[in-house]
């Protein structure tokens, strides 16, 4: 194992979480889980690098990294539960408010 | 079988895994299945991560967002009533679009990693850490000097969506008939009661 092969896995999930992004036009939460693997994939690309470069601070940049995403997920999920509530449907069509 | 081979051969199962769960989420249909394979994505990372001796932050990411996001998620996409997707709306995606872009970009990252920068990174297989050696002390170490002041506020943050999501999706009821014992205590007298003086009125009113 190389640092390339860490470098493409990573590159790989990020493009395939991007186009998760695009593509999606069903409901937030999809949205939100194709975040949380972009989150994953740049987690990934810093600890190969800390690794192979022999630098432990990638690694501890990832635990903030990780706790960041936690709470993100938390509220983001708070946020959807909250919109729900409203609009009674998560699909991504019909929450334009915002379109002006 | 040689060590190196294993480890070489471990790498491309769990890197297989981890991309084709990837896909999996997004393409999939049911929003269930699709937190489900996160989860399966999550599990192969963290053993990706364990392959080049990560060991604290591949069980982080396990106890963390397997443990405590992923359920979370889980439990969102079974409270909240989502249907499914009108055909309609899935016809007009920009799936083209999207995968133009996408592919565009990957191509663009693989010539970076291949080319470009070839001489930049470091082409040497991992140096293996002697028996003795424990991440967890050096990530430790390295947290609680340097980092000392990020850590804290990592846990303000923390701190912050606790309070954050509790405050979004708290609501009052109406139809909720608690009784609320500190404004039963502070009630006045002079609140509930109130004295109206009026004039006499003459006796036999009845009468009449």
């Amino acid at each position: 194992m190389t640092l390339q092969h860490y470098l493409i896995v990573s590159a790989v999930l990020f493009v395939i979480s991007m186009a998760g992004i695009f593509v999606n036009r069903r409901n937030v939460l999809v949205v939100l889980m194709s975040l949380e693997l972009m989150l994953l994939a740049v987690n990934t690309n810093l600890i190969a690098f800390s690794k192979f470069l022999g630098n432990v601070e990638g690694q501890v940049f990832v635990f903030f990294i990780l706790t960041v995403a936690a709470a993100e997920a938390a509220i983001g999920l708070a946020i959807l539960v909250v919109l729900f509530r409203n609009k009674k449907t998560l699909e991504l069509q019909e929450i334009n408010d915002l379109e002006g | 079988m040689n060590p190196e081979l294993f480890q070489q051969l471990l790498f491309y199962v769990f890197a297989t895994i981890t991309v084709g769960s990837a896909m999996a989420v997004v393409s999939v249909k049911n929003t269930v299945y699709a937190a489900l394979f996160l989860v399966l994505c999550f599990f192969n990372t963290a053993i990706l991560w364990m392959l080049i001796e990560a060991e604290f932050l591949a069980i982080t990411l396990v106890l963390v967002y397997v443990g405590a996001v992923m359920v979370l998620f889980l439990f969102v996409v079974m409270m909240l009533d989502i249907k499914k997707p009108k055909a309609a709306i899935l016809k007009q995606s920009y799936t083209k679009a999207a995968l133009l872009i996408v592919l565009a970009m990957l191509v663009e990252l693989m010539m970076l990693f291949g080319y470009k920068m070839q001489d930049q990174l470091p082409q040497s297989e991992l140096i293996r850490m002697p028996e003795g050696y424990s991440n967890v002390e050096e990530i430790g170490l390295e947290l609680f000097t340097h980092y000392v002041y990020p850590f804290e506020i990592a846990a303000v943050i923390l701190l912050v969506a606790i309070i954050a999501a509790i405050c979004l999706t708290l609501r009052k009821r109406l139809e909720n008939k608690t009784i609320d014992a500190s404004k039963q205590i502070n009630i006045n007298p002079a609140e509930r009661m109130r004295v109206v003086s009026m004039k006499a009125e003459k006796g036999g009113g009845s009468k009449s």
